[in-house]
């Protein structure tokens, strides 16, 4: 019982180690508040584009939607971080988490969105072309409010997953919640850092969660 | 002295789906003023006529003249041309994220853009006139089937089309409910509307209509005045059809 207090719950190292999980906190918010705006909307962006039907642009779309799903985030980072440089592109850490992150959040959301699309009924197309609304108002006032709410429970779980994914940003040096823990953990020789982690993780995260159960009920709507 | 011009004249329609063709060469003129009723059994073609006079399907050959201007000629608005041909589905199709009155005046906002406050004046003078003015407010799964088809034929009438089509208008709707829904159409064409009318409520039809076609395998076998072609049908296929609905 002892040790367990002493390996993960150390007053003395959680006091010290506290301003720079801190730190963290706010690196890993900032990052994942910007990966949801642009993923997000690049994934809305997509799905309309793709609602236009024009052949080669779709298979472009798919394509690219199903490279950033098949692969694991933390290889995207990789990639980014340590092999595009080679051919003269080379951004940060921060950049590299922030544009992976996205490009997969984008992935899942356009998909999502376009099978949000795709299951609003004919009848709602043709109902409003026959009143003489034109293809994009049909989309914008008819087809993509119904969308968007069926969307709503299957993007806030992917929002959350991929946001959480922002611990992977450790291996590109982003100062964020787990590097920080880790590193602390490593100057102090004790797993508390990573208790505190944890913690800031549940801080941040909960209220997402519980935010998504709150959104989903608002959204949903009797049929 | 010239004919006054017909409100809907097509001329040798065509639409083939794939190797099917649904409709083989259809001639169908509607004056104006007049309530023609199409009947026939299902996959006779007849919703794909109705819906090729609005251009919901491309016909593959022929011409819609609609008001004398064939809608098919690539020169065409179709959007413009759309607001002034009304239609109603089936399925009523009422958007379910919008009131009665949200459905009513999302044509008369985008379209005729019309400010808020004129659109939701003449949307609730269109739902006042299927007689549901005091459910503006509701939302289409708050309102009963023949309330929402009504909400749907408030939607078309609003835009004050010139031909109202009907796609089999009462078909989704429990029997003590399609009363309503016809008692609507009977004022629209007392009021002069131009009507065409795919359904199976024959009582309707012998009453309100003033010519019958009756359609089968992409094809009008034969068309009369409502008494005629349900008392004496000329053709056997039109007098299976008939002993097989009415059961006699």
């Amino acid at each position: 019982m002892n040790r367990i207090a002493e390996n993960f719950f150390d007053l003395a190292v959680m006091a010290k180690y506290l301003p720079s999980i801190i730190d963290g906190v706010w690196v890993t918010i900032h990052l994942a508040v910007l990966i949801v705006l642009s993923g997000l909307a690049l994934g809305f962006v997509l799905a309309v584009v793709r609602a236009f039907q024009i052949r080669p642009v779709n298979w472009l779309i798919v394509l690219v939607v199903d490279v950033f799903r098949a692969l694991p985030p933390i290889v995207i980072m990789i990639v980014f971080y340590f092999a595009l440089p080679f051919v003269g592109i080379s951004m940060s850490g921060f950049v590299v988490a922030w544009l992976s992150l996205t490009l997969v959040l984008a992935s899942f959301a356009e998909e999502i969105f376009w099978t949000g699309i795709l299951s609003v009924d004919r009848g709602q197309w043709e109902a409003a072309r026959s009143t003489g609304l034109g293809f994009l108002q049909t989309l914008r006032d008819v087809v993509l409010p119904q969308a968007v709410r069926l969307t709503i429970p299957p993007l806030t779980n992917r929002t959350i997953v991929i946001t959480k994914s922002t611990a992977i940003a450790s291996v590109v040096a982003v100062q964020e919640i787990l590097t920080q823990a880790s590193a602390a953990q490593a100057f102090s020789a004790n797993t508390t850092p990573l208790t505190m982690a944890a913690i800031a993780y549940l801080i941040i995260f909960f209220p997402l969660v519980v935010l998504s159960r709150w959104v989903e009920s608002r959204f949903g709507w009797k049929r | 002295m010239t004919a006054p011009l017909p409100m809907l004249d097509l001329k040798g329609v065509r639409k083939s789906f794939g190797a099917i063709e649904a409709l083989k060469g259809i001639d169908l003129s509607v004056a104006r003023q007049e309530l023609v009723f199409i009947i026939g059994p299902s996959g006779s073609g007849k919703s794909t006529l109705l819906r090729c006079c609005n251009r919901l399907e491309e016909p593959t050959a022929g011409q819609v003249l609609f008001d004398g201007v064939d809608i098919l000629s690539p020169g065409i608005d179709i959007n413009e041309t759309r607001r002034h041909i009304g239609m109603v589905f089936q399925s009523f199709n009422l958007y379910p994220h919008l009131t009665a009155l949200g459905n009513v005046t999302l044509a008369l906002r985008r379209v005729l853009k019309l400010p808020r406050d004129d659109a939701n004046e003449r949307g609730r003078a269109a739902l006042d006139e299927v007689g549901l003015a005091e459910r503006a407010h509701a939302w289409p799964n708050e309102l009963s089937g023949g309330q929402q088809q009504r909400v749907a034929i408030a939607r078309a009438l609003a835009l004050e089309p010139k031909v109202m089509l009907f796609d089999e208008p009462t078909s989704a709707l429990d029997p003590e409910l399609v009363g309503s829904v016809l008692d609507v159409m009977r004022a629209m064409r007392e009021s002069g509307m131009t009507m065409l009318v795919v359904s199976h409520e024959m009582g309707f039809a012998r009453e309100a209509a003033d010519r019958v076609l009756f359609m089968d395998e992409g094809e009008v076998v034969e068309e009369g005045a409502p008494a005629r072609i349900f008392e004496a049908p000329a053709h056997a296929r039109t007098r299976e059809f008939l002993r097989r609905v009415t059961g006699h």
